[in-house]
């Protein structure tokens, strides 16, 4: 049981990355990656919202698309069920922990439209992963986010001061980085 | 339920109007349990503001500013702040930090307004200019600054008929001295020195 976990655990984070295996979530990954410091923020945000919203969308779906048999509108509820996570995450989050806010505040928003929170919610579904399975793959979706989210960031504030080529510079460095980080990932596949 | 599953159309309908009926009344009644006064980001603005009230940025003061900053105003319109908060707004709000707006004033080391007391002859103009309260005396009595309360702002200097107000620099102590840069110096380089000569 807990091995099955680790292993389910193990695997969204490093085997199939979302990010750099799977390619989902690119944006906030080129978009947010330039200071550490955001980087960060965003990190904490996506897997606080990655994980409550893989778990909303699994009980929408058992509870109540599931029963009617409408499991064909899951993509357009799961949508529904992230905008709203998203919007009472930023208001609970606002009135309960001002520090809290000030270091996520601005990522919230913007997480609404991170295709790997709708990715995870669906490959839980298509993987028919029960409840606990969907927190932990959502959780660990997102830890395998925020590592090469912070990873990449870490990379890229050097790749500011360094000497690079005139034709490179900006994003062009910044996606052949992302590229070799993806095949360094590669050499995950096969651990689980 | 077997009616529903039997009409799918009339499900699917009824299930998308469900989870958005349910989630705007969540949101709903969240905005309403969970409301909050006032635009934290305008009050951390504010927090690094120097306070002089100046009113350099063409705000009447600080936290005016603040909330513009937090509408989209340019970071660069403090000059008492100078560098410093320029550089703390940036890492605040995430933006390139730019150089201070000169159209607003240039940045001076802080300083402290004096007044020279036997030349004063108690207008109180200044104590009316004062944005932070800092001067105390009364009509045809000397007046005086609290060093405590001035920020330097020199509102205080114009006004005042008989020009007996200075603004002095803060002297320097252990904690606010600091080593001057030493200048580069020329023509380090043997060749580079008889290329000049």
């Amino acid at each position: 049981m807990i091995i099955d976990y680790t292993f389910l655990l193990v695997g969204a984070i490093l085997v199939n990355n979302f990010v750099l295996v799977q390619f989902l979530g690119l944006c906030p990954f080129m978009g947010v990656s330039n200071k550490l410091e955001t980087a960060m923020g965003m990190s904490f945000a996506t897997t606080f919202v990655l994980t409550l919203a893989s778990v909303c969308s699994y009980l929408v779906f058992t509870y109540l698309l599931q029963p009617l048999g409408l499991g064909y509108l899951r993509t357009i509820a799961f949508i529904l069920v992230i905008a709203v996570v998203v919007q009472f995450t930023e208001m609970v989050v606002r009135k309960s922990s001002p520090l809290l806010y000030r270091l996520l505040g601005v990522y919230l928003p913007l997480i609404t439209t991170n295709c790997a929170v709708l990715g995870v919610a669906l490959l839980n579904i298509n993987k028919q992963h029960s409840f606990v399975e969907s927190a932990l793959y959502g959780f660990g979706a997102a830890v395998g986010f925020s590592l090469v989210l912070v990873l990449f960031s870490a990379m890229r504030e050097r790749l500011a001061v360094a000497d690079v080529p005139e034709p490179f510079k900006g994003s062009a460095i910044g996606m052949i980085t992302a590229g070799l980080m993806s095949l360094a990932f590669m050499g995950f596949a096969g651990l689980v | 339920m077997e009616y529903l599953v039997a009409q799918p159309f009339i499900a699917a309908l009824l299930a998308l109007v469900t989870l958005a009926l349910a989630f705007g009344a969540l949101l709903g009644f969240a905005s309403v349990a969970f409301e909050t006064e006032g635009n934290p980001i305008a009050e951390q603005i504010n927090a690094i503001m120097p306070q002089t009230q100046c009113g350099q940025c063409g705000y009447p003061g600080c936290r005016p500013y603040a909330e513009a900053i937090a509408q989209g105003e340019a970071i660069n319109k403090c000059p008492p702040g100078g560098e410093t908060v320029i550089k703390q707004l940036a890492d605040l709000l995430d933006v390139e930090p730019m150089p201070l707006d000169a159209e607003h004033g240039q940045e001076k080391p802080k300083s402290y307004a004096y007044i020279r007391e036997d030349e004063c002859i108690g207008c109180t103009k200044c104590i009316q200019a004062c944005p932070v309260d800092a001067i105390v005396g009364a009509a045809k009595h000397m007046h005086t600054v609290v060093i405590s309360e001035c920020t330097g702002c020199d509102l205080c200097v114009e006004p005042c008929p008989v020009d007996c107000i200075d603004l002095l620099p803060f002297p320097a102590t252990l904690q606010t001295w600091s080593w001057e840069l030493p200048s580069p110096p020329q023509n380090l380089i043997a060749s580079d020195r008889e290329r000049a000569a």
